[in-house]
């Protein structure tokens, strides 16, 4: 069965149809990319899928249950954490303290035992932290983990984006453009924590992303849209030869 | 002697000046905008108070009386935000100090409607007791104002620095979007902030009133002077807005004791010049210029 089933979903500002009728199933373990020229949709899907807007019509499930039901916050208890196109980090704040308010939806204790600092707190606090080590060793971050967001490298923080998606251990991560900014070397190692974030935890990706190399090279499956309309699905190499697609991304010959 | 007298009044004063200013930096962060009602609301708090205390009005037992002023103006500052000002999010953040500038002519003349113009004390406990410490006297309320102080900071610094909530409410104010998909129902606790820093404005409020007397208007001035408080420290900052309380609190009694009265009057607007000419982001200032 698949993992995110997303039903002929519409999505209008005012008098524009930005998304028109688009379907695609996502199956467990796989990563999943969406294409499409500027301006096709790609991000206005993955505002759906993270409750961000609500569609005009249509239907989202995840793992069984109706995602539309979800409000925004409630997004990342279902199982889905996402990363932005801009990244929204939190910039005051070590490395460290955004991966811990990465955990946020985990706490379970409440605020007068926090203020007493109880046993059961001191438990859950160490556990958090072994889940965010856990990341940090699992990306590479073990020595910004005291930096602040603010001075940081772009192509680091792209990274820690990533890893406070991962630290509330989600079955599906949704990446928005995770080379855009990227030097050719950053793309290259942003290449291989896809991979391994596959391979190794098992997490299934859904990614919108304009570089084809880092696309053909981490996608199961690719699917093109172009002005909030399906074009193609199908796998890497077969999507960006097929002659639709071209005429989308550099304008028909016969038009 | 005297001057030790004047500087523990000064900082039982600058107590409540800090709180109120705790309260504009609270929400400042919040919905990054200012409440220019905070100190009608910390009036609103001291008439809620008399009017359940005080022995000819309901005359209910100390403590109730207080939690139920505390609760009443909290829940008001929640409802305020989810009903009213949370439908003009996201426009331009004049909006919204327009929205508060008014909402406090509106307390104002509902305070004034109810209970009168005429100035009026809080019945507490301690009302005119005097502590004797080696030749000092020190009125006993103005001890009890900086232990609360001290109690309440004490208690927000652990709620901000341990509890998930009040964790929530810095990574709201930090990024929202960011914390929407850490799982943060970010609007609920920015009505959160509200309701903490309404209950904050009925404290101030109730140790205002037990100190001397208040009257209607009282919050208008008061809350320029804490918005003052607060631009010293560097709006943004919670220990800046406490900091600059105690200024402003310690400066007044001695301005007013060795200055002319129209120049002691305007001596906290005066420091409030001098920090933004010196140091325009404030004592506390958390931002610092951008590196280029």
């Amino acid at each position: 069965m698949s993992l995110l089933e997303v039903n002929n979903v519409s999505l209008s500002f005012g008098g524009i149809r930005a998304i028109d009728g688009v379907s695609f199933d996502v199956n467990p373990g796989e990563v999943f990319t969406i294409v499409g020229p500027n301006g096709a949709g790609k991000s206005s899907l993955f505002n759906l899928i993270s409750r961000f807007y609500e569609p005009a019509a249509g239907s989202i499930r995840f793992d069984g249950q109706d995602l539309l039901a979800c409000k925004p916050h409630e997004v990342i208890d279902s199982g889905i954490a996402r990363t932005f196109q801009n990244i929204e980090l939190f910039d005051h704040a070590t490395v460290l303290d955004n991966l811990l308010i990465g955990r946020h939806s985990r706490r379970r204790t409440y605020w007068f035992e926090d203020l007493l600092f109880l046993p059961r707190v001191r438990r859950e606090e160490q556990e958090h932290r072994r889940a965010v080590e856990e990341v940090i060793d699992f990306l590479e971050l073990a020595a910004y983990r005291d930096r602040m967001i603010q001075g940081l490298p772009y192509g680091v923080r792209k990274v820690v984006e990533i890893a406070q998606a991962l630290v509330s251990r989600p079955k599906l991560l949704l990446l928005d453009e995770p080379a855009a900014g990227l030097s050719v070397e950053e793309t290259e190692n942003m290449a291989w924590w896809i991979e391994d974030m596959q391979k190794d935890l098992g997490l299934t990706i859904v990614m919108v992303e304009h570089d084809m190399g880092l696309v053909s090279r981490v996608s199961d499956r690719v699917l093109a849209i172009a002005e909030g309309r399906p074009l193609v699905e199908g796998a890497p190499g077969e999507v960006q030869a097929h002659p639709e697609v071209i005429r989308a991304w550099l304008g028909g010959v016969d038009e | 002697m005297d001057t030790l007298q004047l500087l523990i009044s000064g900082i039982a004063n600058g107590c409540i000046y800090g709180l109120i200013a705790l309260g504009f930096v609270l929400i400042y962060k919040a919905s990054e905008s200012v409440n220019f009602a905070q100190g009608d609301m910390m009036i609103l708090g001291a008439f809620l108070a008399i009017a359940l205390l005080n022995t000819d009005q309901a005359d209910l037992p100390f403590l109730l009386g207080l939690a139920i002023a505390g609760l009443s103006l909290g829940v008001f500052a929640y409802l305020l935000d989810a009903l009213l000002l949370r439908r003009v999010f996201g426009q331009p953040q004049l909006t919204m100090v327009i929205l508060t500038i008014a909402l406090g002519f509106v307390l104002r003349f509902v305070i004034g409607a109810i209970w009168g113009h005429d100035p009026v004390g809080l019945d507490s406990p301690v009302v005119g007791q005097r502590l004797s410490i080696g030749g000092l006297t020190v009125p006993v309320i103005d001890a009890v104002i900086i232990g609360t102080t001290v109690f309440l900071v004490a208690v927000l610094w652990l709620f901000f620095a341990r509890t998930r909530l009040g964790l929530a409410m810095q990574a709201s104010s930090q990024n929202q979007m960011a914390a929407y998909y850490m799982g943060i129902p970010v609007k609920r606790v920015v009505s959160l902030v509200w309701a903490m820093s309404g209950v904050m404005a009925a404290i101030a409020g109730v140790l205002f009133a037990a100190k001397g007397a208040v009257e209607p208007s009282a919050g208008l001035v008061f809350g320029i002077k804490a918005f003052a408080a607060a631009v010293i420290g560097g709006m943004g900052s919670l220990p800046g807005a406490l900091a600059g309380g105690l200024l402003i609190g310690i400066m007044e009694p001695f301005a007013g004791r060795h200055l002319p009265s129209h120049i002691a009057q305007v001596s906290p607007y005066a420091l409030m010049l001098l920090v933004l000419i010196l140091r325009p982001s404030g004592l506390f200032a958390q931002v610092r210029a951008k590196k280029v």
